[in-house]
């Protein structure tokens, strides 16, 4: 008697069969038929088809049987919606019933019915459940809310539902305030705008009360809510950081991680020498080692989020590193996850322990966790000084062991060792001598081969053992081939005498029997180098290299932070900030660390100051206001020889298509005949008079002030040129506009300033571009409030996208505008600077640089000079992120810095640049690849702008 | 020639540790007309010989394609429990736990807490337990329909609603052979016509009306001793997991009082949410209007800065000789503080390398077998007496040709000790307010061993 009978008519004709039995006059039979229905729904069969005869069965007063057919529904309304709402009917009569079982089922399954005619329906229903006298009505309601306003947003709020859904959030049943605060957070969530749950200190409180009322799920709802709330002085996060702590209690651990969260980041906010801190940081550790002892996959996601926590406040698990030990049968992702964290937390009190645990770990079955362990030694020895000897010692041994990846891991370690303590262990390298036949891995060959050339002189037979590598050259990876190459080189120049034959046989393999372009390009350097001046050589193959740090491997400080905000989620899990892996974010809130208080933030208010002078700048460009003279003067100027004809045919044409047609031709040479627009319109010319700084677009400059989730300090932007004049006022009739483009976070804006210089008031104003290399296009129409009197001016702030149409131009940053007013409508064309369109997520992997960099072919590589440019090279690249151009890799070869750098156009195409900086010389050299090779010059000209001002 | 070469040292550009390759892997968001998916979005229950035998979608239809990633990742880990919990799919994610040899695999559109689900996910495993008896493949297509509306009630719109088991039983009727028998007799059905009470008092754990003609609050003290022991037979790491787990049958609204002898022993304790945290953090009681029949009151942890005791020790001989295909075995088992109570139910797990081949092995006391294919060696003991302790010996076969084995296999010990905690926890008494009769109360203690582990 069990539902697997329900499995078993798999004969052909099954739904026929299944149609007439749910027609059939016995009740019984037409349960049955229905729960046949819903089991073949839950191994993913089709029976939609069913539709019409399911809900046919609606009709009854035998509850389970009404059950079923909603849970059937309920399947189908998502993906059947026009099915569905024939039922509509039953619903709303469901919504009436006596039983609120029924009440709370079929507001649940009309708003699972996601059509815009639904709504009509479910609205009046839906505002009786909302009151309704029974909780479990209630809460389903509350849902429902969220559901029909991922509908029709606009409908929900002309409905009043959201009061209603507030007023929830102070209900008496638990369960129905976790519901309230689940709807608000998710449909503040999709709409950030809509101001939903402001938090003030009064709601906040509201929440605070609610967490000890509401469920579990509902708690974590309410913490990931409190975690946006940004408290105004360390007495409220303290006060905040008291009532969440008891949450560090409870049996959910997703409980536990969202109060952690919220702790961690209001921590921030308290002073250190305040009592209270050590207290909360003692709290933190107890409930972040339990979780470890949760099931794995809680364990897993447990650790991802310690490894952050560690980074951030190492001393809140400094004295748990035994709870990371590994146990034989972990999972291997809990394994490798607790190897990464005893590291972070290994120090000169605890690395004896850590040591023996790690040599034990060598030991294992897993060959990936043994490879990591004799990494972690190599790491240790690099992170806590006191302890490299013994971490030598200790991969010694495990060279004896001969285990074949053993000893190649350890190899590869050892070579960072000797780079982070030069002269201090080379007295193992006849020890790793004795295992050179045994290294099969490229890595672990080309750190080898490193420490012969590197330690030539102290290796007698340096030259046979090189030598022996060189036989199957061909046959090595790259990686090996340019490190034997080197190390042949070094040792030539350490032992020239016995060496020559050797390094002429390396150079010509890699010069002459290569195809591969780093390699030969390498090995020509090399032969220049030594035929032309063996000094020089010398001074570059065996410069001092920069000793490596210990913290390569640590998240960047402020990358941390940010992920400290969002402990808990996937993002935490990944170790990247969700803008990394949400497509769209350009809109996403980038959260930041609330600042600690005490640290005075400077007001940064430079931006109010320009406005005011800009204010006084204007006038002087035209004879003073209200002079009869030149107002008469204006109009006779006014209509320009080629003015009137052009502006007739376009009005005819309409405003929907302003610059269609035959028009380009008309404007280019309009263009090219008129060098003082041409010159107008680039950003090289900068207006004399005008200070800089006065383009930023005053309101999103405001916006950045008061934006406190902003990110404290980075005040993001990029360079704006001053503004410059686009369409003189002789050229149309009377308007002038001047106008400068800029990105502020990740939207570009087009800043105009529009000045009637006639003597009739303008209106009616729009904008319209011409198809354009990068798809700009106004993002919004022109916006002009009040109509324009004369000698007045207005500034706007356009905001633009890049998907509009396409059309390659020339110059490739030409950008064509009509302007209509009430009088006429104006065409002028100007010259965009093109580091607008470089990209907040323009910064490339390392490796994918290099490997995009080889990939690029090289012809596609331009090289320019950047004059007169005495920056360092650090502020340089401080410069250049302002613009989101991206250093990705720093490096001094031979006193002079490269700066590896790359930037993504809203095109998605790939921009990478090596800028050489030489330090007396202010000339920089500036190389560009790209696959798309036109870009090059402009990206040159934004480099040289940029830097420039 | 100019010196634009990137950057070919290997030490200038070494990989990020962190960096394989994540970005092509996570899944791209449309940004536009997406419907917004909060949640848990479907579920899939999957067996271990990869069969989806059960399908669930709170929104939208998935179509089961989007397991095949998974099954991807299974197969990469070769071994079921190392299947990573959170896999990331072009458009969605999966987030999944493995229990009872079914593996519950969720499937996430947008940024969710992944704890959030995993939780769930044990829970819905909780729930079928405490439905069917077992969370088992059979029991699960057994009771489909109930399931089904199981999964229904738990989630909706992808927020958790009901997940506490007592709300949930008033709503859809647990199956018993009893009542299927009556049901298809009287026609009646398993599904629950009223409303759940507790769900309109601001307790929702604990149902109204609730009536027993025996009173009974039942407490169960479990410790789980976790341990690394070195090969020296010092212990490396040792900690105590313990829980209380409570079986209460009390009519009507009782207020329970539970104090203990030495309450400093608990600093980190998770609770069930309804114990009364205040009263818990001025006096050190637990204070509670507990939920209707068997639930987890609290769980703690006493960590290793106090001192565990360690109730067996082991002495092991675990030779390979080298070029000789053999080796050599021999292991003791004995007590150690164990506070005069007897330790029993001991087996030893251990997992022989790969190149051993067989075991020739006499054991004192109990059982052995050796898995020639797994390669694991399980030694069923039973009761350790100190007179006379249980020893395993003999020789190990290997390979012929194969090299000395490397590693060292360590072994894994379970144990039992009843009536003692071995923490030394005591319920010192249990006061019930609210109601006026007397219930019948009992504690019972018992140490077991967790991921008890010696090294050789």
């Amino acid at each position: 008697m069990t539902d697997s009978k329900y499995f078993t008519t798999t004969k052909k004709g099954e739904i026929f069969e299944l149609k007439a039995e749910l027609n059939s006059d016995k009740k019984e039979k037409k349960k049955e038929a229905v729960k046949k229905v819903i089991a073949s729904m839950t191994v993913g069969k089709d029976v939609s088809a069913l539709f019409p005869d399911v809900v046919n069965c609606m009709q009854t007063d035998n509850l389970e049987l009404k059950k079923l057919v909603y849970l059937y529904l309920m399947n189908y309304a998502k993906s059947q919606p026009d099915m569905a709402i024939m039922a509509v009917n039953t619903f709303v009569k469901d919504c009436e019933d006596p039983n609120p079982l029924i009440r709370a089922l079929a507001v649940r399954t009309m708003g699972c019915i996601r059509v815009d005619k639904i709504t009509e329906y479910l609205c009046e229903p839906l505002r009786k459940c909302l009151k309704d006298e029974d909780p479990y009505v209630r809460k389903t309601a509350a849902v429902c809310v969220a559901k029909l306003h991922d509908i029709n947003a606009q409908l929900v709020e002309d409905q009043g539902f959201l009061d209603t859904l507030k007023d929830l959030i102070s209900d008496s049943n638990p369960m129905v305030v976790a519901n309230a605060v689940a709807a608000l957070s998710e449909i503040s969530e999709s709409h950030p705008s809509s101001n939903l749950l402001d938090l003030n200190p009064q709601s906040i409180n509201k929440l605070l009360t609610a967490l000890n009322e509401c469920t579990e799920w509902g708690q974590i709802f309410i913490l990931d809510c409190l975690a946006n709330y940004m408290p105004k002085d360390d007495r409220e996060a303290q006060s905040i950081c008291e009532r969440v702590t008891p949450r560090l209690s409870h049996a959910n651990s997703a409980v536990v991680l969202s109060a952690v969260k919220v702790l961690m980041k209001f921590m921030e906010m308290l002073s250190k020498d305040l009592d209270y801190y050590g207290t909360l940081l003692k709290k933190l550790a107890p409930p972040l080692v339990t979780l470890l002892s949760a099931e794995p996959e809680l364990q897993y996601v447990a650790l991802r989020n310690i490894n952050l926590i560690v980074q951030k406040r190492p001393e809140i698990l400094k004295h748990e590193m035994k709870v990371f030990f590994v146990k034989y049968n972990d999972p291997i992702y809990v394994k490798l996850e607790k190897l990464d964290i005893m590291i972070r937390l290994a120090s000169q009190a605890n690395i004896a322990q850590v040591l023996a645990e790690l040599k034990e770990y060598a030991t294992e079955v897993d060959v990936d966790f043994v490879r990591k362990a004799v990494r972690a030694i190599g790491r240790c020895a690099i992170k806590v000084e006191q302890s490299a000897e013994r971490c030598v010692s200790t991969l010694l041994d495990l060279i004896q062991t001969k285990v074949n990846y053993v000893v190649q891991e350890a190899i590869v370690v050892i070579k960072d060792i000797f780079r982070k303590y030069p002269n201090k262990y080379e007295s193992v390298i006849a020890t790793l001598c004795e295992n050179l036949d045994s290294l099969d891995e490229p890595e672990a060959r080309a750190a080898m081969i490193w420490i012969v050339g590197e330690y030539a002189e102290r290796i007698d037979n340096a030259d046979e053992l090189l030598e022996s590598f060189l036989e199957g050259f061909h046959d090595e990876s790259t990686q090996v081939q340019l490190q034997l190459l080197t190390a042949i080189v070094k040792l030539f120049l350490k032992k020239p005498t016995e060496t020559q034959e050797l390094v002429q046989q390396v150079l010509s393999l890699a010069t002459q029997d290569s195809d591969n372009p780093d390699l030969r390009d390498r090995g020509y350097i090399y032969w220049r180098l030594l035929s032309t001046d063996p000094v020089a050589a010398k001074e570059v193959v065996l410069a001092e290299k920069p000793l490596i740090s210990e913290e390569t491997d640590l998240i960047e400080p402020t990358l941390l932070d940010e992920l400290i905000c969002y402990i808990g989620t996937l993002a935490s899990v990944y170790h990247k900030p969700p803008s990394a892996f949400v497509e769209g974010s350009r809109g996403v809130v980038h959260k930041s660390l609330p600042p600690r208080t005490g640290s005075s933030e400077s007001a940064e208010s430079p931006e109010a100051a320009p406005s005011a002078g800009q204010a006084a700048e204007q006038p002087a460009v035209i004879p003073a206001q209200g002079d009869l003279l030149g107002d008469l003067l204006n109009l006779d100027l006014g209509p320009p020889v080629s003015g009137p004809p052009l502006a007739a045919s376009s009005v005819q044409m309409g405003a929907v298509d302003l610059l269609g047609g035959g028009l380009d031709s008309l404007l280019r040479s309009d263009v090219g005949g008129s060098p003082a627009m041409g010159g107008g319109g680039g950003f090289a010319a900068p207006g004399p008079a005008v200070p800089a700084g006065v383009g930023a677009p005053l309101g999103s400059g405001l916006g950045d002030l008061f934006d406190l989730t902003g990110g404290v300090g980075t005040l993001s932007g990029s360079y704006v040129a001053p503004k410059s004049v686009w369409l003189p006022a002789m050229k149309a009739k009377g308007l002038e506009i001047s106008g400068t483009f800029s990105r502020q976070v990740g939207s570009i804006s087009m800043d105009l300033v529009l000045t009637n210089k006639a003597l009739q008031v303008m209106s009616d104003f729009a904008i319209q571009f011409n198809r354009n290399s990068f798809g700009l296009a106004p993002a919004a129409p022109l916006q002009v409030h009040a109509p324009l009197a004369p000698n007045q001016s207005v500034e706007i702030s356009l905001p633009l996208n890049t998907v509009g149409s396409v059309m390659k131009m020339d110059p490739l940053n030409n950008l064509q505008v009509a302007v209509k007013n009430n009088i006429d409508v104006f065409y002028f064309s100007t010259l965009y600077p093109l580091h607008i369109l470089f990209v907040e997520d323009g910064k490339m992997e390392r490796q994918m640089f290099l490997a995009t960099w080889k990939d690029i072919p090289n012809e596609n590589e331009a090289q320019f000079q950047l004059k007169d440019c005495s920056l360092s090279a650090d502020a340089v690249s401080s410069k250049l992120q302002g613009s989101n151009i991206f250093t990705i890799a720093k490096r001094n070869v031979e006193g002079q810095d490269m700066l590896y750098q790359s930037l993504k156009l809203t095109n998605g195409i790939w921009v990478l640049a090596e800028l050489r900086i030489q330090p007396s010389n202010p000339t920089l050299t500036l190389s560009l690849k790209c696959r798309a090779p036109e870009v090059s010059q402009h990206v040159f000209q934004a480099y040289d702008t940029i830097l420039k001002n | 020639m100019r010196g634009s070469l990137p950057p070919a040292e290997p030490f200038t550009f070494q990989p990020h540790p962190e960096a394989r390759d994540i970005r092509r892997e996570l899944p791209r968001h449309r940004g536009k007309h997406r419907q917004r998916q909060k949640m848990i979005h479907s579920l899939f229950l999957i067996n271990c010989s990869g069969d989806i035998f059960l399908e669930k979608h709170w929104k939208s239809v998935v179509s089961q394609s989007v397991c095949d990633y998974f099954f991807e990742a299974q197969e990469k880990a070769i071994d079921v429990e190392n299947v990573p919990p959170v896999i990331s799919t072009p458009h969605h994610y999966l987030i999944s736990i493995y229990r009872d040899k079914i593996f519950f695999v969720s499937v996430i559109q947008t940024e969710v807490p992944p704890l959030f689900v995993i939780e769930f996910l044990h829970r819905v495993a909780d729930t079928f337990q405490d439905y069917f008896g077992e969370c088992s493949e059979t029991a699960i297509k057994d009771n489909v329909v109930i399931v089904y509306e199981l999964l229904e009630e738990m989630l909706d719109n992808g927020f958790p609603l009901a997940t506490e088991s007592n709300i949930l039983k008033e709503l859809i009727k647990p199956p018993t052979i009893l009542r299927s028998v009556v049901n298809s007799i009287t026609g009646s059905s398993n599904v629950g016509d009223t409303l759940p009470t507790g769900q309109l008092s601001n307790i929702p754990w604990r149902r109204a009306g609730v009536k027993y003609t025996n009173n009974e609050a039942y407490f169960d003290v479990i410790e789980e001793i976790d341990a690394i022991i070195d090969k020296s037979g010092s212990t490396v790491f040792a900690e105590i997991q313990g829980v209380i787990d409570s079986c209460i049958k009390l009519s009507g609204m009782p207020d329970l009082s539970l104090s203990f002898m030495n309450p400093r022993l608990l600093d980190d304790v998770s609770f069930h949410p309804c114990i009364r945290f205040k009263r818990w953090e001025s006096e050190r009681v637990l204070s509670f209007i507990p939920p209707d029949g068997n639930f987890r009151l609290i769980s703690y942890r006493v960590s290793s800065q106090n001192l565990v005791a360690i109730p067996v020790y082991v002495k092991h001989m675990i030779s390979f000789k080298e070029n000789s295909s053999s080796g050599r075995f021999d292991v003791t088992i004995g007590p150690k503080q164990n506070m005069g109570k007897t330790v029993e139910g001991v087996v030893m797990t251990v997992h022989m390398p790969k190149a051993v081949l067989n075991m020739n092995l006499t054991a004192t006391q109990g059982s052995y077998t050796f898995d020639p294919v797994t390669k694991v060696l399980t030694w069923d003991v039973g009761k350790i007496t100190p007179q006379k302790l249980p020893n395993l010996k003999g020789i190990v076969n290997l390979q012929s040709g194969a090299p000395k084995p490397e590693e060292n296999p360590s072994l894994n010990i379970q144990f039992k000790i009843q009536q003692l905690a071995i923490s030394g926890l005591k319920v010192n008494r249990l006061d019930m307010y609210g109601e006026k009769y007397k219930p019948f109360k009992g504690v019972k203690y018992i140490t077991k061993a967790g991921k008890f582990q010696v090294r050789t």
